[in-house]
């Protein structure tokens, strides 16, 4: 086992240097002087000899290969460089907007696995009836209704019935649970149930699956009652599959945050992530694609451990 | 020339300035009641500043959550704009005879927030910084003191500014709200050190800032006038999207916004806030502009940039606009309701500004039919990714351009691109912007100089006759005399020649809850930010 | 005109009418084995209709401009209102189904197509080459998909085309991933054996006999795709990255101006999300029977 989360943890290593080395190329191939864009945006007339000091300060000056190995090499010590935008290092502004795009990550997927665990198992249950159908209508449609639109809607609805408006502004959970929970829980919503969608059907086939099985109806067949039978046996064989599916489908989730967070005035990476590209803040936006693609990778990883360690039919090699 | 001929010209544009010193608005009743100390104002911003030097910075999103931090040379007088008065410099200062040396005493007893004392070596190092920057460090607006020869301060409490030449508009310059008095020790060792810090001497102390998220402040207790502020706390929340920061003043998480809403806005605030709800309005100093590329085929032909104004409604554009934009008034190089505004018996005679817009586009066919393009052609319009009102201005615009056989192909570019695009040459056409911190023609006018003159100008053209009309108008001090040249740069920039010529000048419309006290509108959204009155009731 | 060209004729028209009626047939089978796949491929058909003859059904033009009309409430000549330009709502999201349309075909069909090519050519060549391009693709997975339409339009800029490249470049792994597995199992087929004994050149096998026998995951990844290639338009158009005013855009049109004035003109919030909600719907729903159908596979589950 061990050896196996090691082998696979190494194995992200060329992977992520590759994304990195992607990413870097793509933003390097762009047209025109990045700083002198960057002082064209705010309308200041800057002298040559600024645009070249700003250049210098952030390493633009030395030869491209030059400028990689010491992102890469500042990547390893956590260090991403200084934000082209405001001048302040990278690890700061990602810090600040860490936690609250986590808590939302995280409250989004306990959204989803609240919605999709239950509706899918009762789905199974009364397979082919109409609840069934209404379920499947329920999860395509969380598929095609853009969470942001959701977003909307529901500020929407907010406004103007309660002249009422999710806080503004970031407090954490540790520092006043409520006002947290009161600015997180409308985003998580809309974010959480477009993400509940491919799981709830997931739930739906694994458990139908499971119903199938010899020990199940065996159970049923002794006349356990139905609940046990669905909590004890059911429900604990379809759980591997939806976590899977959540797994898999991370890249909604952070597609859904990067649209909600506008919507909601969120400070978080999603924000910082869309602002950066408006703003052409090319290092924050390199290090950023890195960041996510690191979590995304990690977060494949992860759903593969926990196959392993739930189904020992897994192997890991 | 005379240095007491001299001396008489300043005199006149003394008198000019207060006369343009006149209460824009008497709306707001005189405060009858006494201002109470305390409490919070949280107040909403569409932008984040980019850095914090505001000698480098030139957007509102700096100023709003700064200015509350620093004093100035000179200042507007927060109730009674645009009426000039001292700030860290006494209300009265000098001018020489010939006026080329304004001698100004810094009042005593000011104190930096560190708790060092404020002096004219301050003041010079601040200067310092704007006129003549260091080697490696930007200024926004080095150019509009290139009349100034050098900066001296003779003792602790006098500056004195030696000009080359006279200039009607220095005064108002130096209260510009961008020119934050800076430490000279902090200057000396790190000329860059404010893009990141803040430390000044205004009424409220630097808290904390949560980058994208709030900036907060609390009362300077050493502040050198006694009485203020009236305020504990300031916290500036950013919200860029219009929609949220609506909702953040109804929902009273924010008190007011000072940038301004569109008239919808301010009626969804004023209906959910009923009697809470207090609105301020007035005509800003803003406008949004057509500019050409003069270069590039066919806009080298009058004809044709004639035929692109003429085009364009603005009496329709201004009904129509005004109710979901902060578009408004039609006017032409100066704000509509100053006093250098073209009458509007004489603003209609100009292309484009005519009220029967048929004939209008009857003529404007016609010019593209003498240019050669009687069917109309394609082009490329560059606008800032901005949805108030650029893009509104943008798709106004487009579809009035449609109806002459025009066929525009819309580019929204972030600032940055945009902004290298057009000084580049590398565009059209495109939707340009200008806004003011007041009324003063050697502000307006700088954009419509010769592009080798100006870099402001994107157009791309040099015209000898508009550079000599701005001279000259620079220097008469006969207002009449003055108007006459002002007239005539206005019908060569945008009837003749349709270089660059105006859509609309915008409404600044600010909704506020009623506790919010002792804040006064003003043209300008760039001035009387630092809270100094204000105060919760 | 001779009796045998009449035969000829006759048959001809017979033959066609054979082949019309057999894939009515198989169309009707599908409707009512799969009733949902075929009320979305029935809304496509109309989102298909409307998008083509948006010039001859819609109203009004969508970029005419009235000012007369402003944020009007939905009446019988604006059935679903007015914008804040006095543009009529319905007629944008009636053209507003070609920028979808085209964006979303223009990138699925290109990214699909891409990526099954260089899927299948992988895996007909292998080793180093299928090394090489499934590393790169391998890459490109490790990106969530909205974040790499996000540093395309960042390196590319804004504006229609650019918006079909930002959407079809994260499309090409994926159906790389898919086409190379399906190619795998075919590569060792004695088929392409006797083909390449034949002589034919690499481009002939992978075109002629590789690429047709993987078809059917190719059309379920196009259906799978559309849907997401909307959807993402939407979200870019919305973010202010994808197309520009006044081209009408469903996403767009949900942007800025929609959100402020919602109160007073709510239709112009609500539509234009019906009309993405139900083609990325229809989309999805056709996609899965579509791939139910052609995957007999997947059928049990």
């Amino acid at each position: 086992m061990a050896r196996y989360i090691v082998h696979r943890l190494l194995l992200m290593i060329p992977t992520l240097l590759g994304v990195a080395a992607l990413v870097f190329l793509l933003l390097r191939v762009l047209p025109g002087d990045i700083v002198e864009l960057k002082y064209a945006g705010s309308g200041t007339f800057a002298p040559r000899e600024a645009i070249e000091r700003e250049k210098a300060q952030l390493g633009l000056d030395k030869p491209l290969w030059r400028q990689f190995v010491d992102w890469i090499g500042g990547i390893a010590r956590l260090d991403f460089g200084t934000s082209m935008w405001t001048g302040r290092p990278i690890t700061y502004e990602i810090a600040i907007r860490l936690e609250l795009s986590l808590e939302l990550a995280i409250m989004a997927t306990l959204v989803a696995v609240l919605i999709s665990v239950p509706l899918g198992t009762i789905a199974a249950l009364k397979q082919d009836t109409w609840v069934d159908y209404f379920v499947r209508i329920f999860s395509i449609a969380g598929l095609a209704i853009p969470s942001f639109w959701l977003g909307i809607i529901i500020i929407l609805v907010f406004i103007i019935f309660f002249h009422w408006l999710p806080p503004l502004t970031f407090t954490s959970f540790r520092v006043n649970p409520k006002a947290n929970l009161q600015q997180l829980i409308w985003p998580a919503l809309a974010v959480g149930y477009r993400y509940s969608a491919v799981a709830t059907r997931m739930t739906r086939s694994a458990v139908l699956e499971v119903l199938r099985e010899d020990y199940i109806r065996t159970a049923r067949a002794k006349g356990l009652w139905e609940k046990t039978v669905l909590t004890r046996h059911a429900l604990k064989n379809a759980l591997l599959p939806v976590i899977t599916v959540l797994g898999l489908e991370f890249a909604f989730l952070v597609g859904g945050l990067v649209v909600t967070e506008q919507v909601f005035n969120l400070n978080g990476i999603g924000k910082l992530f869309v602002e950066a590209i408006s703003q052409r803040d090319y290092t924050m936006v390199q290090s950023l694609v890195v960041l996510t693609a690191f979590v995304f990778i990690f977060v494949n990883f992860l759903v593969d451990l926990v196959n392993a360690l739930i189904d020992p039919r897994i192997r890991y090699q | 020339m005379r240095p007491m001929y001299r001396s008489t010209r300043l005199l006149v544009l003394t008198v000019l300035l207060l006369i343009a010193a006149l209460p824009v608005r008497r709306s707001f009743a005189a405060q009858t009641e006494k201002p109470r100390y305390g409490g919070e104002l949280v107040f909403a911003v569409g932008g984040t500043p980019p850095s914090f030097d505001g000698h480098r910075e030139t957007t509102f999103a700096m100023l709003h959550p700064l200015a509350p931090h620093y004093s100035t040379l000179l200042r507007f007088d927060p109730q009674a704009y645009p009426k000039i008065v001292g700030d860290v410099a006494e209300d009265k200062w000098t001018v020489s005879r010939d006026g080329l040396t304004y001698t100004f005493k810094i009042r005593k007893g000011i104190k930096f927030h560190d708790g060092s004392d404020l002096t004219s070596k301050d003041v010079k190092a601040t200067y310092d910084k704007i006129i003549f920057p260091p080697e490696g460090v930007a200024s926004a607006r080095q150019a509009s003191y290139g009349v100034v020869k050098s900066i001296e301060a003779p003792d602790p409490y006098t500056v004195v500014f030696q000009l080359k030449q006279i200039s009607a508009s220095f005064i108002a310059n130096l209260a510009s709200p961008w020119n934050f008095i800076y430490k000279a020790d902090i200057l000396a060792k790190d000329p860059r050190w404010y893009e990141k810090n803040v430390m000044g001497s205004g009424p409220f102390v630097f808290v904390e800032h949560v980058p994208g998220s709030y900036w907060t402040g609390k009362k300077n207790p050493n502040y050198y006038m006694k009485d203020r502020p009236y305020l504990d706390t300031f916290k500036a929340i950013f919200v860029r999207d219009t929609a949220p920061r609506v909702a953040a003043v109804r929902s009273g998480q924010a008190l007011i916004e000072f940038r301004g809403f569109n008239p919808a806005a301010q009626e969804d605030i004023v209906k959910t806030l009923g009697k809470e709800a207090v609105v301020q309005e007035s005509p800003w100093i803003c406008n949004l502009t057509v500019t050409i590329n003069s270069e590039k085929k066919p806009f080298n032909d009058p004809r044709v940039r004639r035929a692109m104004s003429l085009a364009i409604d603005r009496w329709n554009a201004s009904k129509a606009l005004s109710k979901i934009s902060l578009m408004k008034y039609v006017g032409g190089v100066f704000r509509p309701g100053s006093q250098f505004a073209t009458p509007e018996a004489e603003l209609t005679k100009l292309a484009g500004f005519r009220k029967n817009i048929e004939a209008s586009r009857k003529e404007a066919r016609a010019l593209l039919k003498a240019a050669g393009v009687p069917e109309g052609f394609s082009f490329t319009l560059k606008n800032r990714n901005v949805k108030e009102p650029y893009e509104v201005t943008g798709i106004y615009t487009i579809d009035q351009w449609r109806q002459i056989g025009l066929n525009v192909n819309h580019v929204m570019q972030e600032e940055g691109p945009y902004f290298n695009d057009l000084r580049q040459g590398n565009y059209d056409a495109a939707i340009d912007f200008a806004c003011d911190f007041m009324d003063e023609p050697d502000l307006q006018l700088q954009k419509f100089l010769s592009a080798k003159k100006s870099p402001l100008n994107y157009g791309r053209y040099n015209d000898e006759v508009l550079d000599d009309l701005y001279d000259r108008q620079s220097r008469l001090t006969d207002k009449a005399e003055r108007l006459k040249v002002l007239r005539q740069f206005e019908k060569r920039v945008l009837d003749e020649q349709a270089y660059q010529f105006h859509i609309l000048w915008w409404q600044r419309i600010v909704p506020h809850w009623t506790k919010v006290q002792g804040w006064k509108i003003t043209p300008s959204h760039y001035v009387n930010q630092d809270l100094r009155d204000v105060y919760l009731k | 005109m001779t009796m045998a060209q009449e035969t000829a004729r006759a048959a001809r028209t017979r033959a066609s009418g054979r082949r019309i009626r057999a894939w009515l047939r198989v169309a009707l089978r599908f409707a009512r084995r799969r009733p949902l796949g075929a009320a979305g491929a029935l809304i496509i058909l109309v989102m298909l209709a409307a998008a083509v003859l948006a010039g001859f059904i819609a109203p009004y033009d969508p970029l005419t401009t009235d000012y007369a009309a402003m944020l009007q409430a939905p009446s019988a000549p604006h059935w679903l209102g007015t914008d804040a330009f006095g543009r009529d709502v319905l007629s944008r999201i009636i053209y507003g189904s070609r920028t979808a349309l085209i964006v979303g075909f223009c990138a699925s069909f290109l990214g699909a197509s891409l990526g099954t090519v260089m899927g299948v050519a992988s895996a007909y060549f292998g080793g180093k080459t299928d090394l090489i391009v499934q590393r790169f693709m391998d890459l490109l997975l490790s990106f969530p998909l909205i974040v790499l339409a996000l540093v395309v339009v960042a390196v590319l800029g804004t504006g229609t085309l650019n918006v079909i490249l930002a959407i079809m470049v994260p499309m090409i792994p994926r159906a790389a991933l898919v086409a190379r597995s399906s190619a795998l199992s075919l590569r060792e087929t004695p088929f392409i054996d006797a083909a390449r004994a034949l002589g034919f050149g690499h481009a002939r096998i992978i075109f002629r006999h590789l690429l047709p026998n993987v078809m059917a995951p190719y059309l379920i990844l196009l259906t799978a795709f559309l849907g997401q290639a909307i959807l993402l338009e939407a979200s870019l158009s919305f973010l202010g990255l994808g197309v520009a005013e006044p081209v009408p855009a469903w996403g767009l049109m949900l942007s800025g101006a929609a959100v402020e004035f919602a109160e007073r003109a709510p239709w112009m919030a609500i539509f234009p999300g019906i009309a993405i909600s139900v083609s990325v719907f229809a989309f999805n729903l056709f996609g899965d029977s579509l791939r139910d159908a052609l995957d007999p596979k997947l059928r049990v589950s």
